[in-house]
């Protein structure tokens, strides 16, 4: 405890705030997220879960507030895109696999174009991904032919193919039929144990609890609290999270 | 020559070129309508399950749709003939009637693609429900599906109206004299090179203030449908 | 065997089908030239417009300021006004201030002929109606795909390039077919400016041969196969750039 609090945290939000239009989904977030730490953000539905992770990659600026990734400070206007992405990955709810792409050639494609690296090494790492996804005899087939399980396997492999440092999962299995749910679990919790960071925002209570080593529960566009597991589960002190766990365990 | 002469110039021929216009306006309104009623017919009969109605409403649709539309004026101004005579009477038909007539047949089978679209795009559910509530397919169509479809066809219908506004110059190739007709003469009694541009881009902004609003309202109309 | 076709087309002349383009050497070439011509509009006009669309739709897509104000202008005045007063427009008003060269026997000769303005106005016409079609092509590739490419690391053009713009392709295709179905239907308005395609040859020949349901009959057979044609290209095309389990409904 004491000697992964005195470590610079990999990533952190300070007052960070943004509105959509007259709405204002996040109203001060503060988080700190050390190298290799897995941290899981639970919430009722329009908490702004998230608009957090977006926020944290970019892909929706920020109102106020500061957000630091390492060295690079993401609010900054003239942030360099690529460098942030090549250090923060990100799995969606929705897979969003390029159809017009083989398995392979979305898991590699980034970093040729991207990243420019040679496209022997990348499909060589890429195939090692799928792999260790337990896709190997996938590579060659098209989004559309797998199933909605394997296709966010395919997703994570993408994401792990930029080597980055942190990985951000927003609600993975939510679009999954609940015996696919089992199998990217797995591959999440497999990723969290190779010592990735991970960043998760999630409605499965007992995945989190398992895997999470800090729990944020958000309300409202605030970060209501946060504790290790253990703690959060059995001991939470605010009305809300009290309410909140009520209602999903 | 100033501008203001130029301007002063056009302004001049403008009645001329706009009474034209008139016929324009006439003639599409007359196609429109007579396409309206054969198109509903048309894609009606696409519909139809006896196949006597419906293969020949289908061919007469994909003939008139796929043929241009200037091909379809030849037909008219050269095959039918300058008179008809109906019990005693003799009625003339001048070459823009003809040319109406001309247009009516690509009008009628673009909407009977429209009335088989809107159709075609109420869920089966529908018929199926009302066949669960005992109504015959013929009562089906008329009172639980054409009413719904009703308000998607109006705005394809617009649009139609307004690509029909702007074909009917072509009949100033048979020798209609509606606006680009006049204005090709008023050119020519101008006999000036410098008036060309201005008298050919009035011609053009006749037809865009005509044809702009109803396809933006088109689109609007469209936008609350779907809305719904 | 031609002769033997020629006889019997002189045979059905006689019996009251008179199809001088089977039998008569001149009808016949002016016909086929009249075909070429045609065939030649299309290609070239189809080439260009869909260029046109492609980078008018890309231009929408992308900025926001003067430049998509130009397009949209473009395309609305292209599309709300007479493809006919169009191609006057351009043949004769604009064909009045461009430059005049001379020919070999010091003939004037304007630089843009008929064929060529033809071209140019059909083009600019369809390729407004293509600029829509790509547009919203554009409008029906989900906004995940591209946000996944960003995530990636990807800049939005590049994000454009490589991920909207296969998608988007894949939803324009029906419209793109009705695009040049109707853009081969208008070639036939390069007959009024002269141009020597297949309605203009066609009634020089009804005038000279006075067989004017015949030809006229063979005339629309052939703007018939030409149409289907077209859909029949664009659908194979759509076929082989189909995606499995990439539907037109799905996500």
């Amino acid at each position: 405890m004491n000697a992964s609090s005195s470590s610079q945290p990999l990533i952190s939000l300070r007052g960070v705030r943004k509105s959509f239009g007259p709405f204002e989904v996040l109203r001060g977030i503060d988080m700190d997220i050390r190298k290799g730490e897995v941290v899981a953000i639970i919430g009722p539905s329009g908490s702004g879960k998230s608009t957090i992770l977006r926020t944290i990659n970019g892909l929706t600026p920020i109102n106020d507030g500061v957000i630091m990734v390492g060295e690079i400070k993401v609010n900054d206007p003239k942030v360099d895109k690529v460098k942030l992405r090549h250090r923060v990955g990100m799995v969606f709810q929705q897979y969003n696999l390029f159809p017009h792409k083989t398995v392979l050639e979305n898991v590699a494609m980034a970093p040729i174009q991207v990243l420019k690296e040679p496209r022997s090494l990348v499909e060589e790492r890429a195939r090692k991904l799928l792999g260790e996804m337990r896709l190997p005899d996938k590579a060659d087939s098209y989004p559309g032919e797998l199933s909605g399980g394997q296709q966010q396997r395919v997703a994570i492999a993408r994401a792990l193919c930029m080597e980055p440092e942190v990985i951000l999962f927003d609600e993975v299995t939510a679009a999954l039929d609940p015996e696919m749910v089992k199998e990217v679990l797995a591959a999440v919790r497999k990723v969290a144990e190779d010592g990735m960071t991970c960043i998760l925002v999630t409605h499965e209570m007992g995945f989190a609890r398992e895997a999470a080593d800090h729990i944020y529960f958000t309300d409202k566009g605030l970060i209501v609290e946060h504790a290790p597991p253990a703690e959060f589960f059995t001991r939470a002190s605010d009305p809300r999270t009290k309410e909140f766990l009520s209602k999903v365990l | 020559m100033g501008d203001a002469n130029v301007l002063a110039r056009v302004l001049d021929w403008m009645p001329f070129v706009l009474t034209g216009f008139g016929l324009n306006v006439l003639m599409s309104l007359l196609a429109i309508a007579i396409g309206t009623a054969v198109g509903t017919f048309l894609g009606l009969g696409q519909l139809s399950q006896p196949l006597i109605i419906a293969v020949p409403s289908r061919l007469a649709t994909q003939l008139f749709r796929n043929a241009p539309w200037l091909v379809l004026l030849f037909y008219c101004i050269f095959l039918m003939p300058y008179q008809v005579g109906i019990g005693g009477s003799v009625i003339v038909l001048p070459s823009w009637l003809r040319a109406t007539i001309g247009f009516s047949f690509p009008v009628a089978a673009n909407f009977s693609e429209i009335v088989r679209g809107a159709v075609n795009s109420v869920p089966r559910g529908q018929w199926e429900a009302a066949e669960a509530l005992g109504y015959g397919r013929q009562s089906t169509l008329f009172r639980i599906i054409l009413p719904q479809c009703v308000t998607r066809m109006i705005p394809p219908w617009m649009n139609l109206y307004a690509l029909l506004l702007t074909a009917t110059p072509l009949s100033v190739i048979v020798g209609v004299e509606e606006a680009l007709g006049r204005t090709q003469a008023a050119v020519q009694a101008l006999s000036d090179s410098r008036m060309l541009i201005p008298m050919y881009l009035a011609l053009l902004a006749m037809f865009f203030i005509y044809a702009w609003p109803i396809n933006r309202l088109s689109l609007m109309l469209e936008r609350r449908f779907r809305t719904k | 065997m031609i002769a033997d076709i020629q006889t019997f087309f002189r045979h059905l002349a006689d019996s009251g089908i008179n199809l001088t383009i089977f039998y008569d050497a001149f009808d016949f070439e002016r016909f086929i030239t009249g075909l070429g011509n045609t065939l030649l509009l299309i290609l070239l006009c189809s080439f260009f417009s869909i260029v046109i669309g492609a980078i008018g739709a890309a231009v929408l897509t992308l900025s926001k300021g003067l430049g998509a104000a130009v397009v949209r202008g473009y395309v609305a005045l292209f599309r709300n006004t007479p493809l006919l007063v169009q191609m006057y427009f351009f043949y004769f008003a604009i064909g009045s201030i461009m430059p005049v060269t001379k020919n070999d026997i010091g003939l004037p000769v304007p630089l843009l002929g008929s064929f060529s303005w033809a071209v140019i106005s059909l083009s600019l016409y369809s390729g407004a109606f293509n600029v829509e079609t790509f547009r919203s092509g554009v409008g029906a590739v989900h906004q995940s795909y591209e946000e996944a490419a960003l995530a990636l690391g990807y800049s939005r053009m590049q994000a454009f390039v490589s991920v909207t713009v296969p998608l988007a392709l894949r939803f324009s295709f029906a419209s793109l077919a009705n695009n040049l179905v109707d853009l081969t239907k208008a070639t036939t308005v390069a007959y009024a400016v002269g141009v020597a395609e297949l309605l203009y040859v066609s009634n020089q020949i009804w005038s000279d041969s006075l067989n004017t349901i015949e030809m006229m009959n063979v005339m629309l057979l052939i703007y018939l196969v030409l149409t289907g044609a077209v859909v029949f290209i664009i659908n194979r095309i759509e076929t082989a750039m189909r995606l499995p389990g990439f539907g037109l409904g799905g996500v």
